[in-house]
This record gives C-alpha cells, sequence and structure tokens, in this order.
C-alpha cells in the first residue's frame, strides 16, 4: 500500500498538509534521484507483548552491561576488567599445566575472593549506567507507557546486572575447569568443586547486583552512584576484616563469624565455607557452622529481597 | 477511542479531576487546560498507570482499570518533559522502544526507518540525539509514539518548548498523523489558539472540571481574529490609521482594543474575519493603499478568553 505523496524529498515537509490527491501524479517530473515518500503503512504483524518485551530489556541491559551495542567508548572499561579477571586463571591453568600439578593451586571458590575489587569496579561502573541513566533523562516513563509493568522493568534490570556479574566471574572458573581437564585432573573432584564455584558466584552475583542496583537506582548522579557501590563493597570489606583481625589478635575469636555478617563479600565467604565445602578464609581458619551458616544464608536471601523491594518502591515513584 | 465516566481523581489535598464524562471519537482531539488543570492526570489514567478514585473510563473499548498493557501495546505516549537519553541515537533509542512495544527485531528496526523518516529525521538519526535541537528531540519523542502503529496517540504538549517555525511544523506533523496515518490523536495544551487549527474536536478542562467540549468549528466561529500590522507611507504617515478608517467603511467589524502593554501593539489592528473573504479584503485594501504588510495572521487565544466567553454564554457542555 504504497501511495506516494508529490512533497517527497523536501525537508520542510512537515509543515505542510499534505494531500496525497492534491496533485496529479502526471504533473510530476519523472527523476530517477528523487527519493519517494512511499507513504505511510501500518503495521499488521505479530505484537509480541510483555514477556517478550521483558526479554529484550533484560538482552539489551546485558550487552549494555558489557558495552555491546553502545559507543565504542563505553565497551573499553568492561572489556578490560572482563580481560584483566580472565587473565590471572589463565594463568593458573598454564602454571599447574607445565609444572603437571595435581590440582589447581587457586581454589574455584576463592578466585573471586582474591578478585573483589575487579569485581566491584566493574558494578559500581555498570550498575549506574544500567538505572541511572533511565532515571537521571527521564526516561522511565517511555517504558512504563508501554505494555511492561514496573515488576517487569525491575526483574529484567536485575537479572541482567546479575547476569552480568555472573559472566564476569564465571568465566575465569570455566578456563579454569578446562585447564584442570588438560592437566588430566580428577575429574570428578574438579567438576565438583567447579560447581560449588559455580553457586558461590552465582549468589554473589545476585547478591551485588542487587546491592549496586540499588544503590545506584536511588543516586541519579552517576559519579554518586559509583562512589556509592565501591563504598558499600570495599570499604565494608575492609571494615570487617580489620575488626575480625583485631578480634583475632584479642583472643575473642567468638565474634569472628558474627562480624562476618556485616559486609556483603563476607557474607558469601561465610556462606560457602558452611555449605559449599570451600575453605575458611577467616582469620584463624575460624569454621561457620551449619547453624551460623543458616543465619548467613537468611541474611543473604532477605538482602536480595529488600534489595527487590527497594527498587520496586523506587519506581513507584516515577510513573509517568 | 476514549470515553469516560464521571471520572475523578483525588489526592490527599488536591482534586485533580472533578467527575469528568467524556466521549472523544476518531481523529484529532485537544485537550485544553490551564497549568494544573488535570491534562497530565487524565493521560495517566488513560494509561492504565494510575487508579481513578471513581468512575470509569475506557481507551479503544477497553477498561483502564483491567487492560491496562493491552491498551498500551495499542496506544502511544508521548511525554512532556525530556525523556531521551543524549548518548544513544534516534534510531538505537526508538528500534529499542518498538521492542518494548512487542515489535518482533526486524519489524522494529523497519517501523523505526519509517516513522523517523514520516516524522522528517533524515540522515540525522544516526547521530547521538544530545545533539539535536529542540525540534528534533521531539521530532524523536514523537515517533517513539508512533513506531507501534498504535490506534490512538497522546501527545502531552506537544509543542513546548518550540519557536513558533517548530511550533507550525509540530502542530503539521500532528494533523498528518490523523490525515495520511489514519492515527487518532489526543494532544494537550494551553493555548488553544494552536489547537483550533489542528483538530476537529477540543475539551476544554479546568480544575479538573469539563468546561467545554465542541468540535473546532464551533470555536472558530466565535473565536477567529485576524492580527494586522502595516507600514506607514509618505502618502500615509499613519498606515494603521488608514487601514482602519479604509477597512471600516468595507465593512468588517475592527476591534477597538488592542492588547496593551505589548510592544508595538498600538500598531496592530484586531478585526473579525468572517470567512476567506476577508483576508483577500485585507490584502486588496493594503496594497491599494500602497501600505506594506507587515503581518497578518490568526490571533493565538489565550485560554482565559474561553473562560471569559463560557462566563458570558454559559455554553453548555457536551
Amino acid at each position: 500500500m504504497s501511495s506516494q505523496t508529490p512533497d517527497a524529498n523536501q525537508i520542510s515537509h512537515a509543515n505542510q498538509i499534505p494531500d496525497a490527491n492534491q496533485i496529479p501524479d502526471a504533473t510530476r517530473t519523472p527523476d530517477a534521484t528523487r527519493i519517494h515518500n512511499i507513504g505511510y503503512r501500518s503495521y499488521d504483524g505479530p505484537r509480541l507483548g510483555r514477556a517478550y518485551a521483558r526479554r529484550s530489556l533484560f538482552s539489551q541491559s546485558l550487552r549494555g552491561a558489557y558495552g555491546l551495542g553502545r559507543s565504542a567508548k563505553s565497551k573499553v572499561l568492561p572489556m578490560l576488567l572482563f580481560a584483566v579477571m580472565c587473565a590471572p586463571a589463565l594463568i593458573i591453568v598454564a602454571i599447574s599445566v607445565y609444572t603437571k600439578a595435581d590440582k589447581l593451586f587457586v581454589e574455584y571458590t576463592q578466585y573471586a575472593i582474591l578478585l573483589q575489587l575487579v569485581v566491584a569496579v566493574f558494578l559500581a561502573s555498570q550498575a549506574p549506567q544500567s538505572v541511572s541513566r533511565d532515571l537521571r533523562f527521564r526516561t522511565v516513563p517511555l517504558y512504563f507507557s508501554r505494555p511492561i509493568e514496573r515488576v517487569d522493568y525491575v526483574l529484567a534490570k536485575f537479572g541482567a546486572m546479575a547476569s552480568a556479574l555472573f559472566v564476569l566471574t564465571a568465566t575465569p572458573l570455566f578456563i579454569m575447569w578446562i585447564g584442570s581437564m588438560l592437566a588430566k585432573m580428577d575429574f570428578a573432584e574438579q567438576a565438583k568443586m567447579f560447581g560449588q564455584g559455580l553457586v558461590s558466584v552465582a549468589v554473589l552475583s545476585v547478591l551485588f547486583a542487587g546491592l549496586g542496583l540499588v544503590m545506584a537506582a536511588l543516586t541519579p548522579r552517576r559519579g554518586f552512584g559509583v562512589a556509592a557501590v565501591i563504598a558499600v563493597l570495599v570499604i565494608s570489606f575492609g571494615a570487617v576484616t580489620t575488626l575480625q583481625g583485631i578480634s583475632y589478635a584479642t583472643d575473642n575469636t567468638g565474634a569472628i563469624v558474627w562480624l562476618g555478617l556485616f559486609s556483603p563479600l563476607t557474607l558469601v565467604i561465610g556462606l560457602q565455607n558452611a555449605f559449599l565445602g570451600a575453605r575458611a578464609s577467616f582469620p584463624g581458619e575460624m569454621q561457620v557452622g551449619a547453624g551460623v551458616g543458616v543465619v548467613y544464608l537468611a541474611i543473604v536471601l532477605g538482602l536480595i529481597a529488600a534489595c527487590y523491594g527497594i527498587l520496586m518502591a523506587r519506581y513507584r515513584k516515577v510513573g509517568l | 477511542m476514549i470515553a469516560t465516566e464521571s471520572l475523578s481523581k483525588r489526592f490527599p489535598r488536591v482534586t485533580a479531576l472533578d467527575r469528568l464524562s467524556l466521549d472523544i471519537g476518531p481523529g484529532v482531539t485537544g485537550l485544553v487546560g490551564a497549568n494544573g488543570a488535570g491534562k497530565s492526570t487524565m493521560i495517566k489514567i488513560l494509561l492504565g498507570l494510575s487508579p481513578a478514585t471513581e468512575g470509569s473510563a475506557q481507551v479503544l473499548g477497553l477498561d483502564v482499570r483491567t487492560h491496562g498493557p493491552e491498551i498500551r501495546e495499542r496506544v502511544g505516549y508521548m511525554p512532556e518533559h525530556d525523556c531521551l537519553p543524549p548518548d544513544v541515537s534516534a534510531t538505537e533509542l526508538v528500534v529499542h522502544m518498538a521492542r518494548m512495544s512487542g515489535l518482533p527485531p526486524a519489524a522494529a528496526r523497519e517501523r523505526t526507518a519509517d516513522t523517523l523518516r514520516h516524522v522528517g529525521l533524515y540522515e540525522e538519526r544516526y547521530r547521538p540525539i544530545g545533539g539535536y535541537s529542540t525540534g528534533m528531540k521531539q521530532r524523536v519523542k514523537l515517533a517513539q509514539a508512533l513506531v507501534h502503529d498504535p490506534k490512538l496517540v497522546l501527545l502531552d504538549e506537544p509543542t513546548n518548548g518550540l519557536d513558533p517555525v517548530g511550533r507550525d511544523e509540530m502542530l503539521g506533523l500532528i494533523r498528518k498523523v490523523w490525515t495520511d496515518f489514519g492515527i487518532s490523536v489526543l494532544v494537550t495544551s494551553h493555548l488553544l489558539g494552536e489547537l483550533e487549527r489542528t483538530c476537529d474536536h477540543v475539551v476544554v478542562i479546568d480544575g479538573g472540571k469539563l468546561l467545554r467540549s465542541s468540535s473546532t468549528s464551533d470555536f472558530t466561529r466565535t473565536t477567529t481574529t485576524l492580527a494586522v500590522e502595516v507600514t506607514d507611507s509618505d502618502a500615509h504617515p499613519d498606515g494603521t490609521g488608514a487601514l482602519r478608517a479604509a477597512l471600516a467603511t468595507a465593512g468588517v467589524t475592527i476591534h477597538a482594543g488592542v492588547e496593551d502593554g505589548l510592544p508595538g501593539a498600538g500598531h496592530i489592528l484586531l478585526l473579525e474575519a468572517s470567512g476567506e473573504e476577508t483576508y483577500d479584503l485585507v490584502r486588496d485594501t493594503v496594497a491599494g493603499l500602497g501600505l506594506g504588510l507587515v503581518r497578518m495572521e490568526q490571533r493565538r487565544h489565550h485560554i482565559a478568553e474561553v473562560f471569559k466567553a463560557t462566563d458570558q454564554e454559559e455554553v453548555p457542555a457536551r
């Protein structure tokens, strides 16, 4: 259904009220180079609805976290961090294969903890770009005037950020696992430890994504968001480990495990120590028992739920 | 297209909409009201994003209370405020928004290219939006509201912040949305004058109450006023006075009062336009006197004038 209107290649045609029947086609001089306005075409194709829109937002946000579909400049930092995250894994594999070691000299569950700063910087840089931009430039109403609802938006953004972190933290583990097989290490044992490592980084990814998005969503100014994420993740970890060190030095070892509840990363450390067979990495090799482990689990789940709740409340006000 | 039945929206301290009953058919409908008259509240309710305190509303025959997502799939919305991220191109943004409306990826890209061309964005659509002029940004906002080929678009103050030329272009574009695309339009504004040329039907609300609802021709009949400004010449040192006398002789009603306080107000004649012939008459008279015609335009009425008219005539609301 393409009717040709006479004002085809005029930039200023918007201020006229064009009428396709006004000038008969015969009065126009044929000119091959003219751009023809082929008229408005209506859309009769499928409308895939809410679930599809949510999926599209998820994939757009996940790709966006790595700078895909964004400017070349915004690809630099996430890609660099991804490379930095994977490089040690390659080195570990190389050394393990070369020395014909019977196990990797860094455990799967310890890897993300060793490289926590890379994870924190990734989250601090990408969480604000995922949610603060929409708030700051007031793009959110464009979403909510479409079939998706608040819950779809929050779930898509939350899921995308958690998935981006999972890709970041799980890829090096995968490299190490492949390496362990190349080095002909015990398959069953490595597979089990790799699995435990994956569960651990999955928990870490969801928890960190929630915290990062909440802080970014509450601070529309991007700079503040970055600072807040770094502060909460890195400074709280530093403070907790310092206090744990003091407790250990003063023979107050009972407090060490409980202090671990006060920073996101020590929560993950405690949780994987209790349930995922990870080595205790608190001072004095303090073990988190199953009982305290349940408290850790409850707090991790509670924090994730709270982050979701805060995000939902945050977007209630935005509306249009 | 839109039907509301004693629709009310009360906030703790304000009543935004007060028992508003409307029946809006296909075509271009203007929703006029001063700031805070309840226009934006109305749009939120129509999109199913804000529940009404009482009363009911239907859009495209669907109840806003229960069918919000279905309505939003078939309705486009252009916000009043800035809503465009500066670091993406118009194409990227509109493709993404098309997918948010449920269009498959290939269709989203195709419709985006079409829609941006229809709103008058060409090569610049690949550049980041941050570098666009206000007029171009308004076009992008309109494009994202049209990209999923809705049955109805809700445009909230689309001419805000535009210069007179940009305003006219935007109004022409809005007219085209209905005449060429067949998409019904509900457009809000606080300026009645600009809507009467664009809309088939105008609804005036104030303080959440329906003040007046009628087809544009009714408004035009009572409100068409021409502003004419002419130069002086050697033969007629007071060009305005000469034209006033000549037109009065020709039988044109000339309003005594001109807007005071505006620069050059003394040189502007306001006259009643009874039809096409008045325009010709003014042109011929000015030419006959040998004066230069600086401008001849339809006066843009402020909403306040309708209030005055309503007070005087008590025009019954439909």
